[in-house]
């Protein structure tokens, strides 16, 4: 893995804003049709390279656009967003999961507990698109711990804060923080989004859970898992046999299953919820997503933005394909100082194709092409060209619109 | 909120015809109407609409909502009310009468909207701007395990489901149902029951009442007198009153709800919670020290073979904290006519509320008649009564009881009262109007009613007067 040395990135965004960043995708996803005028500011894609190529951004949000030179912090916003219309996002990061995951703690993450964020994706976004009816969702890596989800529906953009908080409570079933022992319970009717997240954690649950995660591993995992069963099934004597026998068994797998058998002879004599409760309650304690409903409520809250550059770890936030989710790899998401290196290597390798300085970028830069480096797999992918297209008419840009402003 | 004179005439006569047929026809008030009326048919709209409202109230607490007999005597008395469903703004002064108001309008939908027609329910929610369409058996099939396991209002037996309507409304428009999951969500649109159809356009018709109530704040009621003098709180008169004055007080110098409250402590030895609170606020404020108060209540609470210690333990606390010396200390101050006509009525058991509201007309008679009032003297307080002006039959009996033609105040306070009654009787010679006449004869009861309705109009309107010049400095925050 290449290194990332955060002093090198104003070099390295300086290439990366004239040779890789995708501008014609970005500005696309970033104008819908002609209704509705994402960026006032910018008559047209060419003013908005102009513009970054000159700023330089290390950081993009959306919401409001901030670019920052690094030397100078000057703010500079760019475009006269209507504060109205913001599409629905979602933020989802690995630190809320601390008190469930075993390998990683706060800004580390691994190939054992990144499955999290598989569940998280599939579960969230078939409500999105099933429950909700959302059409256009695009999931981005966002460069160290997490994921976000941008929907840019339409109606959805003019959603109140008080719907998109409504959005966030139906997504939630994870409650309570370091001094709650049991996060969730379920009640009597299974509601059907309960019971199709349920679905889908079931096809992770075996490898991510009882093998890598290994959550009833030893006494004190085990003894956690156990915190979560309810008195009345433990008091008659189950659970201290329960705590005498798991020894008995070799790995998480078995005990689960002894677990199972437990929970189930108890369930049927006081049976106040459905059968399976317990076992589900365990589950979505140990997978199920958790948003920060902050970030989703507020019309005027800031993300980072698709293809910027993770400041800590160099990475680009890139767009995840929804067809290979269980494919993606957080570690193999290219830094901008590989992309960089990538790139000199091209030019190397093409040398005397270079032509002189006054060629415009763009055309300098399909010649030498990000379509070689590494991020090109990921913005050419069909996956992300009709999803970019689909959000509206192609490439015709709204006649009317305002200028630019620099604070 | 204005009719011309012509116009509101042409109203009136729409509400008569529409109540001779069905009164099932629903507002949701979307527009208000936009003529210009005067202040007096403006008050009395308000006040038929507010009679229609304490109907409303009445039968709440006397029946269980929703089921027979509340039902049909709800329907009877918006027939007899020959109301006209035009008005629905009216003003507000404080925050107890907005939200009074607010539960008597949505009581009044829930019941309207329970008698509305199957066929008439759809049309009602276009003109509402609601966006629902009940769903064809087909669909309902095709998802029952999905909207069963989705709606707690449905109980699951196969009866309901087969005569539950199911509507289908964009999620948004269902925020309250989708937020807790309380409702089956599939490609955008809300499968809802019609059982909680209500509770959406009940959530509807709340907020845009709400915010009409909101807009139109600066019209003052004039159903109410509203509260603009001293509140009674400070204790100026601390320490003028004996316990012993307490029982010839009561029946000379107490607003009748007081005397009513001291009567029953007296008799029982005891009071609940809510006359503890009226009463003992009241004593206050007419110069009760806190050792005076716990000596009184104590004393009496004896008499009903209390034991000392448990007084000591549960009532001499509270006590305190009524006067500020406990918890908070919030130095609670005595309740004005507005809030005990409003609020906390008095159920079985209970003494306390305002006698002129909450009595039944046969039993407040009979306490006039008891506490010596004329007979005349007590059908003028009874026609009063039926017009829904307490306060102004309150003044009527302090007149009676004073021997005065005119009371010369606008009541609004039980202290006020009592402090009125003891300027007339010290004999105050700087009272604003001739009212000891100790030698009055008995007026004919005729001229009387005239004379009084006139003057009780008078008080109306002067307290609207005092009310509108103070209007400005009231609401400027």
């Amino acid at each position: 893995m290449e290194t990332f040395d955060p002093a090198e990135l104003p070099e390295l965004l300086k290439l990366y804003y004239r040779r890789l960043f995708p501008y014609a995708q970005y500005y696309r996803w970033l104008n819908y049709d002609d209704i509705y005028i994402r960026y006032q500011s910018f008559n047209n894609q060419s003013e908005l390279e102009k513009e970054m190529q000159k700023m330089n951004p290390y950081k993009i949000d959306i919401g409001a656009v901030y670019s920052h030179r690094p030397n100078q912090h000057n703010t500079v916003k760019l475009g006269a967003f209507q504060a109205q219309e913001k599409e629905l996002v979602f933020d989802i990061d690995m630190t809320d999961y601390d008190d469930v995951r075993r390998c990683c703690s706060s800004a580390d993450i691994c190939s054992k507990c990144w499955t999290l964020m598989t569940m998280a994706i599939r579960i969230i976004d078939r409500a999105l698109k099933e429950d909700f009816g959302f059409k256009h969702r695009l999931w981005v890596y966002s460069g160290r711990r997490g994921v976000h989800c941008w929907v840019c529906d339409e109606s959805v953009r003019k959603l109140s804060s008080a719907v998109r908080s409504g959005i966030v409570e139906y997504l939630s079933l994870v409650k309570g923080g370091q001094d709650v022992k049991k996060k969730v319970h379920l009640s009597e009717k299974i509601h059907p989004f309960v019971s199709k997240s349920i679905n889908i954690i079931k096809k992770y649950f075996q490898e991510y859970a009882l093998v890598d995660q290994d959550i009833l591993e030893n006494k004190e995992s085990w003894d956690k898992i156990l915190a979560l069963v309810p008195e009345n099934i433990l008091s008659q004597g189950h659970f201290y046999t329960l705590q005498q026998n798991f020894p008995k068994y070799h790995n998480s797998l078995q005990r689960w299953e002894y677990l199972m058998k437990a929970i189930s002879l108890q369930d049927s004599t006081k049976n106040d919820k459905c059968g399976p409760c317990l076992e589900w309650e365990i589950m979505l304690q140990y997978c199920f997503p958790r948003l920060d409903i902050n970030v989703s409520k507020g019309i005027n809250h800031l993300l980072k933005s698709p293809f910027s550059v993770h400041p800590k770890t160099g990475r680009i936030s890139v767009p995840i394909d929804l067809q290979k989710v269980e494919q993606f790899d957080p570690f193999t998401v290219p830094t901008i100082s590989s992309l960089c290196r990538e790139l000199d290597a091209i030019s190397i390798n093409d040398e005397g194709k270079e032509g002189n300085e006054a060629e415009s970028d763009t055309k300098r830069r399909t010649r030498v092409s990000y379509k070689k480096s590494s991020v090109s797999p990921i913005i050419n992918s069909p996956w992300i060209q009709p999803r970019m297209d689909q959000s509206g008419k192609l490439i015709n840009l709204p006649a009317n619109r305002s200028q630019i402003f620099i604070y | 909120m204005q009719f011309s004179r012509a116009n509101w005439k042409r109203l009136r006569l729409t509400g008569d015809q529409r109540n001779v047929c069905y009164p099932h026809s629903l507002q949701f008030y979307l527009e208000p109407p936009s003529e210009s009326i005067s202040l007096i048919e403006f008050e009395s709209l308000a006040i038929d609409r507010v009679k229609l409202l304490k109907a409303v109230e009445n039968l709440g607490v006397s029946y269980v909502k929703g089921a027979e007999p509340y039902q049909s005597k709800l329907e009877s008395e918006i027939r007899r009310l020959k109301f006209s469903f035009r008005v629905s703004k009216s003003g507000k002064e404080i925050e107890d009468l907005r939200r009074w108001f607010i539960q008597q309008e949505m009581d009044l939908l829930r019941f309207r909207f329970s008698i509305l027609p199957k066929d008439k329910i759809q049309n009602f929610l276009k003109d509402s701007h609601l966006h629902f369409e009940a769903i064809s058996d087909d669909e309902k099939k095709l998802r029952e395990p999905e909207i069963l396991a989705s709606s707690p209002s449905l109980s699951g037996s196969k009866t309901d489901w087969e005569s539950e309507s199911v509507y289908k409304i964009p999620f948004a428009d269902a925020l309250d149902l989708f937020r807790g999951r309380k409702v089956y969500l599939e490609s955008g649109f809300a499968y809802v029951p019609l059982k909680d159809i209500v509770a959406i356009v009940l959530n509807e018709f709340r907020a845009k009442l709400s915010k009409a109530l909101a807009v139109s704040r600066k019209i003052r009621p004039l159903y109410f007198h509203s509260y603009t003098g001293q509140d009674y709180s400070t204790q100026k008169n601390a320490g003028k009153i004996s316990l012993d004055q307490i029982d010839s007080l009561s029946t000379r110098s107490f607003p009748p709800c007081m005397r009513q409250l001291h009567k029953a402590l007296r008799e029982n030895h005891h009071l609940r919670h809510g006359g503890r609170m009226q009463y003992g606020l009241f004593l206050k404020g007419i110069g009760l020290t806190l050792e005076q108060a716990l000596q009184f209540w104590k004393q009496e609470f004896i008499r009903g073979k209390m034991d000392p210690d448990k007084f000591d333990k549960g009532y001499s606390y509270n006590i305190r904290h009524s006067f500020g010396k406990e918890g908070k200390r919030t130095d609670y101050t005595p309740f004005s006519c507005m809030k005990i006509i409003l609020t906390n009525p008095p159920s079985q058991g209970d003494y306390h509320g305002c006698p002129f509201r909450h009595s039944d007309q046969e039993l407040l008679k009979q306490k006039l008649q008891s506490y010596k009032i004329s007979p005349g003297g007590i059908h003028q307080i009874l026609d009063l009564v039926k017009g829904t002006h307490y306060q102004v039959a309150c003044q009527k009996y302090f007149e009676m009881i004073h021997n005065v033609d005119d009371c010369g105040f606008s009541l609004s306070h039980p202290n006020q009262f009592f402090f009125e009654s003891q300027r007339i009787l010290s004999g105050n010679k700087d009272i604003r109007k001739e009212s000891i006449q100790p030698e009055t004869p008995q007026p004919k009861p005729g001229v009387q009613k005239a004379k009084d309705a006139s003057s009780a109009l008078a008080c109306l309107n002067s307290s609207l007067e005092m009310d509108m010049e103070g209007l400005e400095d009231y609401f400027s925050e």
